[in-house]
């Protein structure tokens, strides 16, 4: 298929289909295609994860992600329904400035507290660092990121 | 520049029948970390692709022989949560670990690593090290290749256009062997390695008995190092030993370039001394 094809995927748990060139970028679906203008584009290549998103409960960044490869997928991104623990935590701590780089740094916030809530021990600073090092921070408010992933992993143990 | 046309196989065979009558430019696309920014930068517009990520006949680790077989599209997350990766190829779960940043991880694979035959790509110098060999399969068969074989320069392989990368195995581990991995670049995460260095040697009653090397980002392609085996066989680890091996193996057989992250004579210094630290780490036992 060179044509646009009929894609077939759940975004924020709602069936959505739409008709993309099949090397179309998942950020390009959501943002152009339906309209969710929440996930950002930063670099556009792969380093700076301001398009962060779930497919299929795994963090990716959606400019590295064809249309083709996710029909059939469940993709989650910043508009899902249930971060609010994470983006209260952003919110009380201050963790976003600008806020460009916020969505794709809550969805790998919210990664790295399904990674560690049920874990025994708390991460040591060099953990946190290590899961947020895919995302970047142009405002450099990368302490009040720090403690907001923080607050959210507290708050979601039990 | 036309739309692309792209196939996507639901299996295997179907994607080995859509290679056979392929053009020869055709183009495979795994997790896509490579290919998508070489697509949306415009350096690379194919006219055809296969795109073979839904393959789950092309995922997983598995026990051979005692070593390790994965499949093409493991991920670099798949050998970071696999415990019989970590158990039979270590150092090659630790340059996983280096890869990227989580994002990254989740859709890298082994198959894309070795695809790009990039001379920064990290997990190939480890494959080098561990005598890991590809399997390439097309309609008509399947063949095996040593990685010392199959990459063939900058961004070449032995790949022929109707295969693709199956799977890779590493052999098991020969008795008492130790192994090293380090990446140096210019930050802890998501940075392009300015050299890469992977080491598995054995020593008995105090001598070397068998050594093998690679490195990565010191030459068009990753690249054996076999000064250090033919400086190290059969000899004692002592110092002066360590440090001539280091310098010949830096001379004689990395060939670095000067670019925008080093320039070659700052690549083969480091590539000294990080040999010549490891071997040092190595023969302390760590
Ligand atoms: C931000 C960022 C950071 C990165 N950091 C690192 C890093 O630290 N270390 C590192 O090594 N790499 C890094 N990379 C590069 C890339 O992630 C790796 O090379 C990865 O392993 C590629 O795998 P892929 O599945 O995404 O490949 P793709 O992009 O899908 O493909 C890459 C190449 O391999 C070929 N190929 C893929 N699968 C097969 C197959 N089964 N058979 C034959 N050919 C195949 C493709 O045709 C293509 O030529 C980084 C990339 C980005 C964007
Ligand atoms: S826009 Fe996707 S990682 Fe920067
Ligand atoms: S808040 Fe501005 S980029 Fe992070």
């Amino acid at each position: 298929m060179s044509e646009p094809f009929e894609l077939e995927l759940t975004v924020n748990g709602t069936p959505r289909t739409v008709r993309v060139a099949p090397l179309r970028r998942l950020l390009d679906v959501l943002r152009e295609d339906l309209a969710l203008t929440g996930t950002k584009e930063g670099c556009g290549e792969g380093e700076c994860g301001a398009c962060s998103v779930f497919v299929d409960g795994e963090l990716v960044n959606s400019c590295l992600v064809a249309a083709c490869q996710v029909e059939g997928c469940d993709v989650r991104t910043v508009e899902a329904p249930d971060l609010g623990n994470v983006q209260a935590a952003f919110l009380e701590e201050g963790g976003a400035q600008c806020g460009i780089c916020t969505p794709g740094m809550v969805l790998a916030v919210q990664a790295f507290v399904d990674e560690w809530a049920a874990r025994g021990r708390e991460p040591d600073d060099v953990e946190l660092r290590a899961a947020l090092a895919g995302n970047l921070c142009r405002c450099t408010g990368y302490e009040k990121i720090l403690a907001s992933a923080r607050t959210a992993l507290r708050r979601a143990r039990p | 520049m036309s739309a692309p046309r792209v196939t996507v196989p639901r299996s295997l065979d179907e994607a080995l029948a859509a290679l056979a009558g392929a053009a020869p430019e055709t183009l495979l696309l795994a997790g896509g970390t490579d290919l998508m920014v070489e697509f949306e930068s415009g350096r690379t517009a194919p006219r055809d692709v296969v795109s073979l990520w839904r393959l789950d006949e092309l995922r997983g680790v598995r026990d051979e022989g005692g070593g390790l077989r994965m499949g093409a599209l493991t991920t670099c997350a798949d050998l970071l949560g696999s415990d019989l990766a970590r158990a039979r190829a270590d150092v090659l779960v630790d340059a996983a670990a280096e890869v990227g940043a989580v994002q990254i991880q989740n859709r890298a694979t082994v198959g894309g690593n070795l695809g790009t035959a990039s001379p920064a790509a990290d997990l190939n110098p480890v494959l080098l090290a561990l005598g890991a060999t590809v399997r390439l399969r097309s309609a008509s068969g399947s063949r095996d290749l040593p990685v010392e074989e199959f990459l063939t320069g900058y961004r070449a392989t032995a790949r022929r256009p109707d295969e693709l990368i199956e799977s890779i195995a590493i052999p098991a581990r020969p008795a008492g062997e130790r192994r090293r991995f380090r990446k140096v670049g210019t930050r802890r995460a998501q940075s392009i390695s300015k050299v890469v260095v992977a080491l598995a040697a054995t020593l008995a009653d105090g001598r070397f008995t068998a050594v093998r090397a690679a490195a990565g980002s010191v030459a068009p392609t990753a690249v054996l190092l076999p000064s250090l085996a033919a400086e190290l066989v059969g000899q004692p680890p002592d110092e002066a030993r360590l440090d001539a091996a280091a310098r010949r193996a830096a001379r004689d057989d990395a060939a670095p370039i000067d670019d925008v992250r080093s320039t070659a004579a700052y690549r083969r210094l480091v590539l000294q001394r990080v040999l010549r630290t490891e071997l040092g780490a190595l023969a302390a036992g760590a």
